[in-house]
């Protein structure tokens, strides 16, 4: 032992075990693994706070937004257990109700109540309220068939690697549980559209188009694209989670649910630095040896491991020279293409929805703690397709509005509320490209469309942020600002994601890894991609102690 | 017919699902919405206002009001300072707890015990040869529980008491716009939060007052099943539920001593003679055959007796109340009496009787539960209690 070791300030140190690049969700989730398993680990974000897209931040005095992701919906109940969240300051809070404002001033209400939603679907249509719990026990069985993979390395179906066998048979396994008819009707939902998906069970059109929303955010397809069905499955592995109950919204944002990650990780001894901008991976005879960041300070490391996307991980963090050109084309190929934009309200007072307005006040306050989804048809969601298919924002957006400051009063001073507000489409490619004139336009664009349903907001707004997916990739430095690291379309899942035979979280440079959304099963506040690529990283060493098996 | 508590008119209309139970003899909600959740939120996250009339509460005055207590109690009395506040057990002359509450010290000679059983004989039957005076004024008085961690700050836009200074079990005499009411801070629920007796008469005032200024900062009514989920979380035992009466036990086996009940705090060392003060110093000296403990069940393990029937775990969506036997080496070495999914802890929890030596925290047990009409161990640890103690609670 070096006489200087023990006296180095903490902070100062320049080797370390294993080095994180980006302090978003995953990345923590990943450090604090490898921590857990007694890796010296050091994670360096860019930005002077960790979270990533998962971030809370003031933005006008008073007013706290989850500035991008606003909802937990498919935060692995394993990560929540192994580090210990809810000691670190994870705290879900209970979303209440989806309102769907309907174009005849009606609304169609999902609350958290099953027998108050049916009877809410029974007003609109009895076929589909009858239809629906049908429906419900399908997706619920095809869920449970498909929800393993979400806590699997993905197999190489192309391998005859014993470890690839074993997988793809544990996974035919589970295929085959599923039995004739549902297995036709998992075919049916990685194949179809959303919208010709749920026409076979469903006649009332805004039903329909309120859940064909769930298959289309994140992604450059509309409810009438092929392949968009599928992401309703994920909707119902939520909905299983959904006896752990680790869906709603985080006291204090999303940006307190990283800071419970990263909390965890310090007290497994993880080090986290904040605006420490990594500019390249050092690699020496095809090996990750340390990071290189910003201000000229270089870092060793035998393990490194890119929390980035995809184009950011192969692309830029190293030399195309140090990969072989097949995994340089898939990823340039690699479909980003961001679609969402966000807009974040200050409000002096509650929006009043007219469709509302007939509703006693209770029913009012309890809306109001929930989603209002702006989905009033699948030809609306379609339409808005159209737009952003041709290069333009949507002129009237599919939009999830939710009032964080209804749910957890922290948000906003007592009294005024904060709205958060989901906007697709937002093309990336933008004909013209984004200008600080086109920003605003698509902000009043957003603030036109609330106000044809709650005629009164444009006089409570006291603040207005207005997100366009490129200033999403400035801030965050998600490519082309897309909210999961990468399309979540059935061409960039599971073995695919994000390329075919890169897809258990190595690369081609030895000790270096990948461990972001890019990769399986990606998408949403999940974490599961983190804890992945830590147990392929560290191996068994970071599972939990073995439990007892119960006879 | 049951009671109705002096808050009926203000809860009556916001119990949506007409879901009521029976509390002491008075009718209240078991949760005003269909599903607690989001009012046991409010207990953790902002602030629950729970009607908590139905508690049987007694004016004890005179010369001996403090001597009465004290020989009745286990803690000491004597040393209750004015404005402060004891929970403690009461217990038969072998040391078996009859009921458990508070005693205020609300002046130099008046206290008022609360219980949640009525306990007017018990105090008769202790107060021979004492000049006090002891009044039942549980119907004269009503009682909400203010609890979560912005209940001080609506206390503070309704009250000109010093609540920063007022201290964890401690009370104040104030006023809440106008009405008069007592403040202690107290609760059931392992949080920070406050209790608020106030005339019955004035009742509906300060409940209209407690909403008007609470609604911005997420004021939620809540009914019993949130609180139910808190006081499993903050370890508190419950009456009938937990453990009985000794006076009402059939058998010796269904009476516990404060130890037996993880309240051996509560027994003074340093008091003169009271009800049941040698079978406890006994006890003590001898170590309690029971403990009370926590009990922390393995996710891992219920996944899997739920997987084998290809089924996702099934939680409780309340507290259950009953008897869930404990094993250890196949042998049964206790019960659960309580459990519940903590929705903020992210884990299934219960409270059980265990016996020696089996209570040391980390010990690995098997907890029964009942899977498709089937019976199945689940790996499960105990816990010290409370599971849950933020530091808001005492701050």
């Amino acid at each position: 032992m070096t006489a200087g070791d023990g006296l180095r300030a903490p902070g100062s140190r320049s080797h370390y075990d294993a080095i994180v690049i980006g302090g978003g969700h995953n990345g923590l989730v990943c450090a604090a693994y490898l921590a857990r398993a007694g890796r010296r680990t050091l994670v360096l974000e860019r930005r002077p706070m960790v979270g990533g897209a998962a971030v809370t931040e003031e933005i006008f005095p008073g007013f706290k937004f989850s500035v991008f992701s606003y909802v937990v919906s498919l935060l692995r109940p394993e990560i929540i257990r192994d580090l210990d969240l809810p000691s670190h300051g994870l705290q879900i809070l209970p979303l209440e109700s989806t309102i769907t404002p309907l174009d005849n001033g009606d609304y169609l209400g999902t609350w958290g109540d099953a027998d108050e939603s049916r009877r809410e679907l029974e007003r609109h249509s009895p076929r589909d309220a009858e239809a629906a719990a049908v429906f419900g026990r399908l997706m619920h069985h095809m869920a449970m068939a498909v929800k393993p993979i979400l806590a699997m390395v993905p197999p190489d179906p192309a391998s005859m690697a014993p470890s690839d066998l074993r997988s793809m048979l544990k996974l035919g396994g589970h295929m085959r549980e599923l039995g004739a008819e549902r297995f036709h009707a998992l075919y049916k939902l990685m194949t179809m559209s959303s919208a010709d998906y749920l026409d076979e069970w469903y006649e009332f059109d805004p039903l329909k188009a309120t859940k064909s929303a769930s298959g289309i955010i994140g992604t450059f397809l509309g409810p009438r694209s092929p392949g968009s069905a599928y992401v309703l499955l994920h909707h119902y592995m939520g909905e299983i989670d959904g006896a752990f109950r680790a869906w709603g919204f985080q006291k204090g944002g999303t940006g307190a649910i990283s800071e419970s990650i990263a909390g965890a990780a310090r007290s497994f001894g993880a080090e986290i630095r904040t605006d420490a901008a990594v500019v390249r991976v050092l690699v020496k005879d095809g090996r990750a040896t340390g990071v290189a960041l910003s201000n000229g300070d270089e870092i060793s490391a035998p393990v490194v491991v890119s929390g980035l996307d995809p184009r950011r991980t192969f692309l830029e963090l190293v030399d195309r020279k140090e990969l072989p050109p097949d995994i340089v084309s898939a990823v340039e190929q690699y479909k980003f293409r961001g679609s969402s934009g966000k807009v974040n309200l200050a409000l002096s007072g509650l929006p009043e929805f007219t469709c509302l307005s007939g509703s006693d006040a209770s029913l009012r306050v309890r809306a109001a703690r929930g989603a209002v989804s702006i989905s009033p048809s699948v030809d609306y969601l379609e339409r808005a397709y159209d737009d952003a298919k041709y290069g333009e924002f949507s002129r009237h957006p599919y939009m999830d509005i939710v009032l964080p400051s209804m749910i957890d009063p922290g948000m906003a001073p007592p009294g005024k509320h904060v709205m958060s507000v989901f906007v697709q489409y937002a093309p990336y490619h933008l004909n013209g490209g984004w200008t600080d004139a086109k920003r605003e336009a698509f902000g009043d664009a957003v603030v036109d469309t609330i106000a044809r349903y709650a005629p009164n907001i444009k006089s409570l707004i006291l603040g207005r942020q207005v997100l366009t997916p490129a200033d999403v990739e400035r801030i965050t430095g998600l490519s082309e600002g897309n909210i999961f690291a990468g399309e979540l379309a059935l061409h960039q899942l599971f073995f695919l994601r994000p390329a075919a035979h890169w897809a258990k979280y190595a690369t081609p440079i030895r000790g270096y890894w990948q461990c972001g959304a890019g990769t399986h099963p990606g998408g949403g506040i999940m974490g599961a991609s983190g804890r992945l690529a830590a147990i392929q990283i560290a191996g068994s060493s970071v599972r939990p102690v073995a439990q007892a098996k119960s006879k | 017919m049951l009671k109705s508590t002096p808050f009926h008119e203000r809860t009556a209309p916001l119990v949506r699902a007409q879901t009521w139970r029976r509390w002491a003899g008075h009718q209240v909600a078991s949760a005003y919405e269909p599903h607690p959740d989001r009012e046991y939120a409010a207990i953790r996250n902002s602030a629950a206002l729970i009607d908590v009339s139905p508690l049987h509460k007694y004016m004890i005055g005179g010369p001996d009001a403090a001597r009465l207590l004290d020989r009745m109690v286990t803690r000491n009395v004597m040393k209750c300072a004015v404005g402060q506040v004891l929970y403690t057990p009461w217990c038969d002359a072998h040391g078996k707890v009859i009921d458990d509450g508070t005693i205020s010290r609300l002046d130099e000679g008046t206290f008022r015990l609360t219980s949640a059983e009525p306990n007017l004989r018990w105090l008769s039957m202790n107060s021979v040869g004492l000049d006090v005076t002891i009044d039942d004024i549980s119907d004269r008085t009503g009682a909400l529980a203010l609890q979560g961690p912005l209940s001080r700050t609506i206390l503070q836009q309704l009250s000109p008491a010093d609540f920063g200074a007022l201290k964890y079990f401690r009370l104040v005499h104030t006023s809440v716009r106008e009405i008069p009411v007592t403040i202690s801070r107290t609760g059931y629920t392992g949080d920070l939060g406050y209790e608020l007796w106030v005339d019955a008469d004035r009742a509906v005032d300060l409940w209209d007052a407690l909403i008007d200024a609470g609604t911005p900062y997420g004021i939620t009514p809540a009914g019993i099943w949130a609180l139910d989920l808190a006081r499993i979380e903050a370890g508190l035992v419950m009456l009938d539920v937990d453990y009985f009466s000794s006076h009402h036990a059939l058998i010796e086996d269904q009476k516990s001593s404060p130890f037996e009940l993880n309240l051996g705090w509560t027994v003074s060392a340093d008091k003169g003679p009271f009800n049941g003060g040698r079978a406890l110093r006994a006890e003590k000296a001898r170590g309690a055959a029971w403990g009370f403990v926590g009990i922390d069940v393995n996710w891992e393990s219920l996944e899997q007796v739920y997987a084998e029937r290809s089924l996702p775990p099934h939680l409780p969506a309340v507290a259950w109340r009953g008897s869930a036997p404990l094993y250890r080496d196949g042998k049964q070495i206790g019960y659960a009496t309580s459990g519940c999914w903590s929705p903020l802890l992210k884990k299934y929890l219960a409270l059980a009787h265990v016996t020696a030596p089996h209570f040391a925290p980390g010990t690995d047990v098997r907890f029964e539960v009942t899977v498709e009409h089937r019976r199945k161990p689940v790996s499960a640890v105990v816990r010290r209690l409370p599971f849950f103690d933020p530091e808001r609670k005492k701050a």
